[in-house]
């Protein structure tokens, strides 16, 4: 079973991701791949606190995960792949981990120097580059928070696309 | 104890929910505007909640309420009580909890917390009384 989504979303495992996304596609396994949180064993136990019962969840650095997404698109287990950053999923697109998939825009608030896209898309110069060089590496990116919403394919959300 | 020692409190829910409790409250006994403080994580990132948190309540003792026991406020609520004993988190608030604070917020967080979740719990019931 490939990955069936690979999601960049600030809040990471929380209530639209479960309950929504988790519903809708049934997973079983959640991938979140940060290399910050991955070094942070207490803050990935809160985290786990909002699985549903039978889900699990692995934290993986960048490289780790770029390198390891063979084995995951092999593992009979529903998953979903989530990044905090833009950045990290670039990073895992630079790799080639991404040929064939899509990028779903699920969460990125407010902080300062982004402007709104959507009222949960706020970018900036340095994620409008990130988008980009997604883009460019030939992953197609879409803004969409929950499965119910419209998809909205990112080129349109770019001041300078 | 002097009021700057009083425990405050901050409600972190989805939506407006937070917003519409501190409103019930302040309807049902008023409380001064600092005493509890309503945020949503509406538009907001982990670090951005966070960063509110923090700038609302300084040193002071605190109870960080929250809606769920899971999720983005409560994940980001036990993020910003990790650095001390002054915070405590209150999963699963109601408004019985929240009135019970603003009465005896000159407690001690240890005393004041116990408490807090007793009254939470007491006030759930059905009637007729479920079997």
């Amino acid at each position: 079973m490939p990955v069936l989504l690979f999601r960049v979303d600030e809040r990471l495992i929380h209530g639209q991701v479960v309950m929504g996304w988790g519903a809708e596609l049934q997973l079983e396994h959640y991938l979140v791949v940060d290399d910050e949180l991955a070094q942070s064993t207490w803050e990935q136990d809160l985290y786990r606190q909002g699985l549903p019962e039978g889900a699990r969840a692995e934290f993986l650095q960048v490289n780790q995960a770029a390198a390891r997404l063979e084995i995951f698109e092999a593992d009979p287990r529903r998953t979903m792949l989530l990044t905090r950053s833009i950045v990290a999923m670039r990073e895992l697109v630079d790799r080639g981990a991404l040929k064939g998939h899509r990028v779903n825009l699920g969460g990125l608030h407010y902080s300062s120097g982004r402007t709104e896209r959507l009222s949960y898309i706020f970018l900036g110069e340095s994620e409008e580059t990130e988008l980009k060089a997604i883009l460019e590496g030939g992953v197609a990116v879409f803004a969409r928070d929950l499965p119910g919403s419209r998809a909205v394919d990112v080129t349109s959300l770019l001041i300078d696309p | 104890m002097s009021d700057d020692d009083q425990v405050r409190g901050i409600l972190l829910s989805h939506g407006k929910l937070a917003e519409g409790m501190v409103d019930a409250v302040q309807r049902i006994v008023g409380v001064d505007d600092d005493v509890l403080v309503a945020l949503s994580n509406e538009g907001h990132n982990s670090q951005g909640l966070a960063d509110s948190i923090d700038a609302v309540l300084g040193d002071s003792p605190a109870v960080i309420f929250t809606d769920l026991c899971t999720g983005s406020c409560a994940v980001t609520a036990q993020i910003t009580c990790r650095g001390g004993g002054r915070r405590v988190v209150v999963f699963g608030m109601n408004l019985p909890m929240l009135l019970e604070f603003v009465f005896h917020r000159r407690l001690a967080l240890e005393d004041l917390v116990p408490r807090l979740l007793e009254k939470g719990k007491q006030s759930m019931k059905s009637s007729p009384i479920a079997e």
